[in-house]
């Protein structure tokens, strides 16, 4: 599995630019579905047929990036974010275009180190001039952070884990789910990081009577960390609340309860900010009872975020034998 | 059930956003007694229907919501010691819990107190700070391994106040956003034995408003009706805050008009006033509220909104303050309202543009 | 073209009627279908030949404005604002009220009775009032109504050199140019979609677009142009005189990539000038039409205009020709079957 994840965290595929990453997932899925859809937002849709009631289970494709705003004489690009990036954690960072192109990122002088902000940085994609440049890059093109898998031994530590390690647990789910005792959608969805859009859509066409979104969340257990109960290796969490949704008491106890039967390690998570696809799919049309299932993450949304192996293997195991108890 | 007893019983219940049950329970059961048919939809939101006289192909649907929900707190962490840190549900201000009491909903209810330094040890800096959330801590008096066995992350805590008279049959206490509301939803339940409606009238207490008018919007969904009228709460008046950004307690019922509601709507609320002499003050929203009815206006292909207010005081601390003279005549014109709607009135809703 | 008309006529969110009613009487003769919905949305529908797509051609009538929250006792008149308005903006700024746009002042204490601090200072609303003249509570409420609207009171004007000047081309430019793109025929069925209260929210769009399913959405609208002294060049967004922009990515909506690139395409097949929003903040209806049901794809076509939300707007007359010869195009040329 973590040839798997490697592949996955590797990619290409910044909110709205999915294609790369969607393309690698379908070929990784298609033995796997009785049915595969792409639907108008860009949506993947694996389906495996069961009896019963439609569970929905989401993981987002898409990635934080740079867009390219503005191309100045000198070959420098200025540039926006796409989903929520800090500047400090960009200062010196290498990032990657879709064609290859590649650049590091720097920034005006300041006065004051706190004054930081996007706008006052630029990349440099190392061109004299702006034709130059031209030739390699065009305004609304999308950097994502430049970096390579590297596997710790119990840990990982990658970009994108947010949330290409959720992708990876839906691959695994399904590659080992045998006879799914409900109907099951697994959805890869887009533009979760610019506001959980993607699995706003798929859910209304989906309509399902059950969510189940798979995702990161951040732990508590680094060095005068703000207040978290979360901590790498103890588990995947069962989420109760974060900022878009309060988890229905009733999924939360399938979670609980399969977690518990089967002796699967598990942590509560409460989240002081941050939403995942599930705050979309539970209020769609009118309703649908909804949960979370997060793998404990380190770093978020820097370059290098870190997971435990362990708790990914877990969050299948957990996975797995939620789909496969009858839903009623 | 008379309606202030019903009202102290619903107040001084616990349901917390996500958490609402216990006061779903006391609300259902009231509700069933002036409706057809009671139900809980998948978020938990309760649905009372009470049909019209005249059944119609495609029946005029309208739909009154007050939201159950009150804002609180979760158990976020459990510290060394035993004490309990806390996440808000919902607007909260810290600075009003202080040393407030609390109920902690783990395998059991139990009984804490948000911990608060003595003055004695106090130093001068801190006084004239506000208070932080992620400062505050709950104390229950037990050991770490007694908390670890009964309360978990994630555990529901209620803000524990109970219900108090005041003079001139005004009330306050904890979650009357909006259990005021509810309690109009019930009165005009009641009032609407005595009148002819035509409209199936659709009762709902929402869940969740104070997180995002969660339940309104699924709700709505669901029931799809023409109209929909939220019942809440609005500022009352007070010192230090322009005259002409509150409403007077004891004064009546509020309408409010701006974008977020039809125009019609907010006129025929004024003449219904104006008609049977119902008290009724007025007040302009710039732009969608903070209420359900935000989330009832774009449900679908659009429904006609209205908003009615109970004007209250210290919104969102558990003393909060009104006067039960404004939940009768707001209950009074939500009933004269929905009995004067006929199907020409709704064609009216969507030509009249 | 109705610029001026649109420009000068009252529609803050929520009151849109005049601007509602300008539109519906210049459509009427040129569509088949005319309807409204319980929002105020005024939709209109031409059939075309064909089947599909079916495309939504949409832009908001309404201006961002003020609205009648209190009075004083001496007659004056207390506001809050509707949308996004700079505070400092408002201060002796001319402005009319309620449908029988009755003409007030926004004023506050004048600098010679301010202490030196105070005039350092920006105005906040609350301490600004509006003054119709009235000269207590009684007769002011006589005058108007709680819950009036209040728009600003621009004349239109054009400028040498091919500019105009006016009030809310954020976004009658749109409307504009939506009317005119409605007098060609297209063999596909278009709906036109004048929406309301994009302003506050973006509440109109989604509503109407939940009704029509369309399968294609192109808003236009008339977006920011900061090409001025004071700013760089990186922050401009868009620039006078370089033809209609193109949105990539805005606070709402990331456009439907292949939605773009077939406007880029008729742009430089047919050599004209197009320009690319260089700015992903600021949402518009594209956010609420796209997450409609099973999703819509969309995109953002704007005519760039100085001082948006503001009194005074400037733009380039040869932009919004450029603008509609574009739309114009794009739906003539569009291939059977959508973009997919």
């Amino acid at each position: 599995m973590k040839e798997l994840i490697k592949e996955l965290t590797e990619a290409y595929g910044p909110s709205g630019r999915e294609d790369s990453v969607r393309d690698t997932l379908k070929c990784m899925v298609e033995p796997y579905a009785d049915e595969i859809d792409v639907d108008k937002m860009g949506n993947l849709i694996v389906r495996k047929e069961g009896p019963g009631k439609k569970i929905m289970v989401a993981a987002h494709m898409d990635e934080l990036g740079l867009m390219v705003t503005f191309i100045d004489e000198n070959g420098f690009l200025r540039f926006s974010n796409i989903g929520g990036i800090s500047p400090y954690i960009l200062l010196g960072e290498r990032v990657v275009f879709h064609n290859g192109v590649k650049g590091t990122i720097g920034c005006e002088k300041l006065d004051n180190i706190k004054d930081l902000k996007l706008s006052k940085m630029y990349i440099d994609i190392g061109f004299s001039d702006k034709k130059e440049a031209e030739g390699k890059v065009k305004i609304g093109d999308v950097a994502v952070y430049q970096r390579s898998f590297s596997d710790l031994g119990g840990r990982i530590l990658a970009k994108a884990l947010d949330d290409r390690v959720g992708c990876a647990v839906l691959v695994q789910t399904l590659k080992e789910l045998e006879k799914p005792a409900n109907d099951i959608y697994f959805v890869f969805t887009v533009q979760e990081e610019v506001g959980v859009r993607g699995a706003r859509t798929s859910a209304y066409k989906i309509n399902p009577d059950l969510g189940l979104a798979v995702d990161v969340t951040r732990t508590g257990d680094t060095p005068e960390s703000e207040t978290m109960a979360v901590s790498l290796g103890k588990g995947p969490t069962v989420k109760v609340k974060d900022t878009l949704i309060i988890t229905h008491p009733k999924v939360k106890k399938l979670m609980v309860d399969t977690a518990e039967k089967n002796n699967i390690s598990y942590q509560l998570e409460v989240l002081e900010r941050g939403g995942t696809d599930s705050g979309a799919i539970h209020l769609t049309r009118e309703g649908v009872p909804s949960g979370v299932m997060s793998i404990p993450c380190r770093y978020i949304h820097t370059p290098s975020e870190m997971v435990d192996f362990g708790d990914v293997q877990e969050g299948v195991k957990l996975l797995k034998n939620i789909l496969h108890k009858k839903v009623t | 059930m008379e309606v202030k007893q019903f009202l102290q019983k619903i107040s001084t219940s616990s349901g917390v956003s996500g958490a609402e049950d216990e006061v779903a329970e006391i609300i259902s059961s009231e509700f069933a007694k002036y409706s057809h048919k009671v139900c809980r939809d998948s978020l938990g939101n309760v649905l009372a229907l009470k049909k019209g006289y005249e059944q119609a192909e495609k029946p005029l649907k309208v739909m009154i919501a007050a939201h159950m929900d009150e804002i609180g707190l979760m158990v976020s962490k459990i510290e060394e010691g035993g004490f309990l840190r806390v996440s808000p549900i919902g607007g909260i201000d810290p600075r009003s819990l202080l040393n407030q009491e609390v109920t902690v909903h783990g395998r059991r209810d139990f009984s804490g107190v948000i911990g608060a330094k003595s003055p004695h040890i106090l130093e001068p800096e801190e006084i004239e700070k506000g208070i932080k959330i992620d400062k505050l801590y709950i104390d229950l008096g037990f050991n770490e391994d007694k908390v670890k066995e009964n309360v978990a992350v994630g555990d529901m805590i209620t803000i524990k106040r109970e219900f108090i008279n005041l003079a001139n049959d005004w009330v306050a206490g904890k979650a009357l956003d909006d259990r005021a509301g509810v309690a109009v939803v019930l009165k005009f339940m009641q009032e609407l034995q005595k009148i002819k409606h035509l409209a199936d009238v659709y009762a709902v207490a929402t869940v969740q408003e104070e997180v995002g008018v969660r339940g309104a919007l699924v709700s709505a969904f669901g029931v799809a009706p023409q109209i929909g009228i939220a019942v809440d709460v609005t500022h009352g008046d007070m010192p230090g805050v322009a005259a002409y950004k509150t409403s007077e307690i004891g004064k009546g019922t509020v309408i409010t008009t701006g974008p977020n509601f039809h125009p019609l709507i907010y006129k025929k609320l004024g003449e219904i006033a104006e008609e049977y002499g119902i008290p009724c003050q007025k007040d302009t929203a710039s732009g969608p509220t903070g209420t359900d009815a935000r989330a009832l206006q774009i449900s679908r292909e659009g429904i006609a909104t209205g908003l009615v207010s109970i004007p209250l005081r210290y919104m969102h601390t558990s003393v909060e303050t009104l006067s039960f003279s404004d939940i009768k005549s707001s209950a009074r014109l939500l009933a004269h309202f929905v009995a004067s709607l006929q199907g020409d009135f709704v064609e009216e809703l969507i030509i009249c543009y | 073209m109705l610029l001026r008309e649109l420009s000068e006529a009252f529609g803050v969110s929520g009151g849109e009627g005049e601007v509602r009613r300008i539109i519906r009487q210049a459509v009427e003769p040129l569509v088949d279908e005319v309807s409204t919905d319980v929002l105020g949305n005024l939709i209109v529908f031409k059939k075309g030949s064909k089947s599909g797509p079916r495309i939504m051609l949409t832009a908001h009538m309404d201006e961002v404005g003020l609205i009648v929250a209190g009075f004083e006792n001496n007659g004056l008149i207390r506001f809050s604002k509707v949308g996004g308005i700079d505070d400092r903006v408002l201060v002796s700024k001319v402005v009319q009220i309620g449908d029988k746009k009755v003409p007030g002042v926004i004023g506050a204490k004048a600098i010679h009775l301010q202490r030196p601090e105070e005039r350092k200072k920006s105005l906040k609303v609350e301490e600004l009032y509006i003054d119709i003249g009235a000269k207590s509570k009684e007769e002011a409420e006589k005058l108007v109504k709680l819950g009036d609207y209040i728009a600003f009171y621009t004349k239109y004007e054009e400028i040498e050199g091919g500019l105009a000047k006016g009030k809310a081309f954020d976004n009658r430019v749109g409307c504009a140019l939506v009317i005119e793109a409605l007098k060609k025929e297209y063999p596909y069925p278009l709906y036109g979609v004048f929406t309301v209260q994009e302003e506050v929210g973006m509440r109109g769009a989604g509503v109407a677009a939940y009704k029509i399913k369309p399968d294609l959405a192109i808003v236009l609208e008339g977006t920011t142009a900061a090409d001025v002294i004071e700013l760089k060049e990186e922050g401009y967004v868009t620039t006078l005189g370089k033809g209609p922009a193109f949105t990539v990515m805005d606070a709402s909506v990331i456009a439907d990539l292949k939605i773009v690139n077939f406007l880029i395409k008729m742009a430089e097949e047919n050599q004209m000038p197009y320009q690319f929003r260089r700015f992903t903040g600021g949402g518009t209806d594209a956010g609420r039409i796209s997450l409609t049901r099973e999703g819509v794809r969309a995109a953002v076509v704007s005519v760039p205009c100085r001082y948006i939300h503001n009194p005074a707007n400037i733009l380039n007359l040869e932009d919004v020709k450029n603008t509609l010869k574009l739309i114009e195009l794009f739906l003539v040329d569009l291939p059977e079957g959508g973009l997919s």
